[in-house]
C-alpha cells in the first residue's frame, strides 16, 4: 500500500456538496481530488475532498467564495 | 477504467437501451395525457414495457406492474402501504436500508418488527424465520440477494413458507432482477420490488413493482393520473393507483429495450458469465495471505459479488488504491446494509466490494486478482 501522508481531508453534509466542491475546485484551479471518506473520520459511506495541507487557506477562501460549506475539515494521514 | 461496481449500478448498458432512450426523447409526449400521436407513442411504449416485465416475472396481468423510480420507492410503497399499527412483520439481517428504514419508521407507528439474525457467513435460518411467526404476523419481507456478501436467498422456499402461513411475501429483488429467474406466481410473491438500472441493464431513475392481483396497497402519492379528473380522490385502479404523476417514459423505453436484450442474449448466459468472473476472482484471491472474504462461497448460486478486506487496512484506502494505481472501480465502506456489517464484524473497517457484469473480461479479472495480490503482499 502507498505510504500515507498528512493531508487535508474535507467532509461534507451531502454528496451534492462534495460534487459542488469538485466543480468549484476545477473552476478555480485548486488542486486536490475526491476520495472515499477514510475510516479514521467516519465508518459510513461518503465522499471527501483530499488536498495538500499547504493549500488549506486557499481552499477555505475559495469555498467561501463559492458558497460551499464543509461538514468538517480534518488533518489526517491518508 | 475497469468497472467492478455493478452491484451499485451496471455502467455498461446495451447500445439498444441507449438508442431507445434517445429515440424516446425525441418522440415521446406524456403518456395518458391526451390522444395526440406523441402522447399515444409514450403510452404504447410504456404499456409495451409493462407487458414485457409482466412476462419476464411471470405475473398474471401487465396492469399489476407498477413503475416507480427505483427499488427504494417500491419498497416504501409496499411497507407503508400494507402494514398497519398492531401488525407484525418479519425481515432479516441481510437487508438494505431501503427495507430497514421504512420498517423502522413503521415500528415507530406501532408495527412490531422481528429481524432474523444471520451467522458470520451471512446466512439466516428459514426455521428460525418460521418460528418467529406470531398470530398478528402480516408480512415477511426479505431480499433475494445480499448486496454486501452476494449470498442468494432461495425465495421460493421463503415464499412457500409464507404462503403456508397465509402471510404476505414482499421481495427486494434489487440485486437479482434481470440475472436470476423470478416467477412471482410460482414463488408465492405478493409484491416484488425491483430497480431498472442494475441487473436489468436499464437507465437509472426507473424501477418498479409487481403487486398481486386483488391486493390493495395504500399509495404513497396522489395527484395527476390523466383519468377521473373531477374525482377528489386518486383512482384506485391498478396500475394508476400507485403511479401518480408523469412517469419516466424515456427511462421506461430504455428498460423495455433492456428486457429485449436480456431475452435475446439469455438470462442464463448473462448470469453464468458474470458468475464465472466472480468465481475466477474468488479462486484467484482467496488464498492470498491477509485476505478475508465475506459470504457463502460453498454454492454456485450466488450473486456476482466478492466482498473482502486486506488485513486491517481501511476499506476506503484499499478501494482508493485500486482506483488510482490499477484503474479498478470498486465500492468501499458501509454498503447501506448496517445489520449485515454487524453480523460480519465489518462495521468499523467497512469492506471492499467487487461486483461483476457479463461485460467484464477475463483480462480485467486477471488485473483485479494481481492488484489484490500486490496490495496484500505490499
Amino acid at each position: 500500500m502507498r505510504k500515507k501522508e498528512l493531508r487535508l481531508v474535507i467532509t461534507f453534509h451531502t454528496t451534492a456538496d462534495a460534487m459542488a466542491m469538485e466543480k468549484a475546485c476545477k473552476e478555480y484551479r485548486v488542486p486536490g481530488r475526491i476520495i472515499p471518506v477514510p475510516r479514521a473520520i467516519s465508518a459510513g459511506c461518503g465522499l471527501a475532498w483530499c488536498a495538500e495541507l499547504s493549500d488549506r487557506e486557499e481552499i477555505a477562501a475559495m469555498m467561501e467564495r463559492a458558497g460551499i460549506k464543509e461538514e468538517e475539515m480534518h488533518e489526517c494521514m491518508v | 477504467m475497469i468497472y467492478m461496481d455493478n452491484a451499485a449500478t451496471t455502467m455498461h448498458k446495451p447500445q439498444a437501451v441507449i438508442d431507445a432512450v434517445v429515440r424516446a426523447m425525441s418522440s415521446m409526449g406524456n403518456a395518458g395525457r391526451g390522444a395526440n400521436e406523441a402522447s399515444l407513442s409514450a403510452s404504447r411504449v410504456i404499456y409495451d414495457t409493462r407487458d414485457k416485465l409482466c412476462r419476464f416475472f411471470g405475473a398474471e396481468d401487465p396492469r399489476q406492474i407498477v413503475f416507480t423510480n427505483n427499488s427504494t420507492e417500491s419498497l416504501n410503497i409496499a411497507v407503508k402501504g400494507l402494514l398497519d399499527p398492531g401488525d407484525h412483520v418479519i425481515t432479516t439481517m441481510l437487508e438494505h436500508n431501503s427495507v430497514l428504514r421504512p420498517l423502522y419508521e413503521m415500528e415507530k407507528r406501532g408495527v412490531k418488527l422481528t429481524i432474523i439474525e444471520s451467522n458470520k457467513e451471512g446466512i439466516f435460518s428459514l426455521k428460525e424465520m418460521e418460528e418467529a411467526i406470531l398470530p398478528e404476523t402480516k408480512m415477511i419481507i426479505c431480499t433475494n440477494g445480499s448486496n454486501l456478501t452476494g449470498n442468494y436467498i432461495d425465495i421460493e422456499k421463503v415464499g412457500e413458507m409464507a404462503h403456508t402461513h397465509g402471510l404476505l411475501f414482499v421481495v427486494d429483488a434489487s440485486q437479482t432482477a434481470g440475472v436470476f429467474p423470478i416467477d412471482v406466481q410460482r414463488m408465492h410473491i405478493d409484491v416484488l420490488c425491483f430497480t431498472g438500472h442494475k441487473g436489468l441493464l436499464g437507465p437509472q431513475g426507473v424501477g418498479g413493482m409487481y403487486v398481486k392481483k386483488g391486493l390493495s396497497v395504500r399509495p404513497l402519492k396522489s395527484g395527476g393520473s390523466g383519468v377521473q379528473t373531477y374525482s377528489r380522490t386518486h383512482p384506485e385502479e391498478m396500475p394508476t393507483a400507485l403511479e401518480a404523476g408523469t412517469l419516466n417514459g424515456h427511462g421506461i423505453a430504455g428498460l423495455g429495450a433492456a428486457i429485449d436484450y436480456i431475452n435475446e442474449v439469455g438470462m442464463d448466459t448473462i448470469r453464468e458469465k458474470e458468475q464465472g468472473f466472480m468465481r475466477k476472482f474468488y479462486e484467484g484471491v482467496k488464498d492470498i495471505p491477509g485476505i478475508k472474504i465475506y459470504g457463502d462461497f460453498t454454492t454456485f448460486d450466488r450473486c456476482a459479488i466478492v466482498t473482502l478486506n486486506i488485513g486491517d487496512y481501511d476499506s476506503s484506502e484499499v478501494s482508493d488504491e485500486l482506483l488510482t494505481e490499477y484503474g479498478i472501480s470498486t465500492r468501499p465502506g458501509g454498503h447501506c446494509a448496517p445489520l449485515m456489517h454487524k453480523a460480519l464484524g465489518t462495521v468499523e473497517q467497512g469492506a471492499v466490494r467487487f461486483s461483476f457484469s457479463h461485460y467484464n473480461t477475463e483480462e480485467e479479472v486477471d488485473t483485479a486478482i494481481r492488484a489484490v495480490r500486490e496490495l496484500a503482499l505490499d
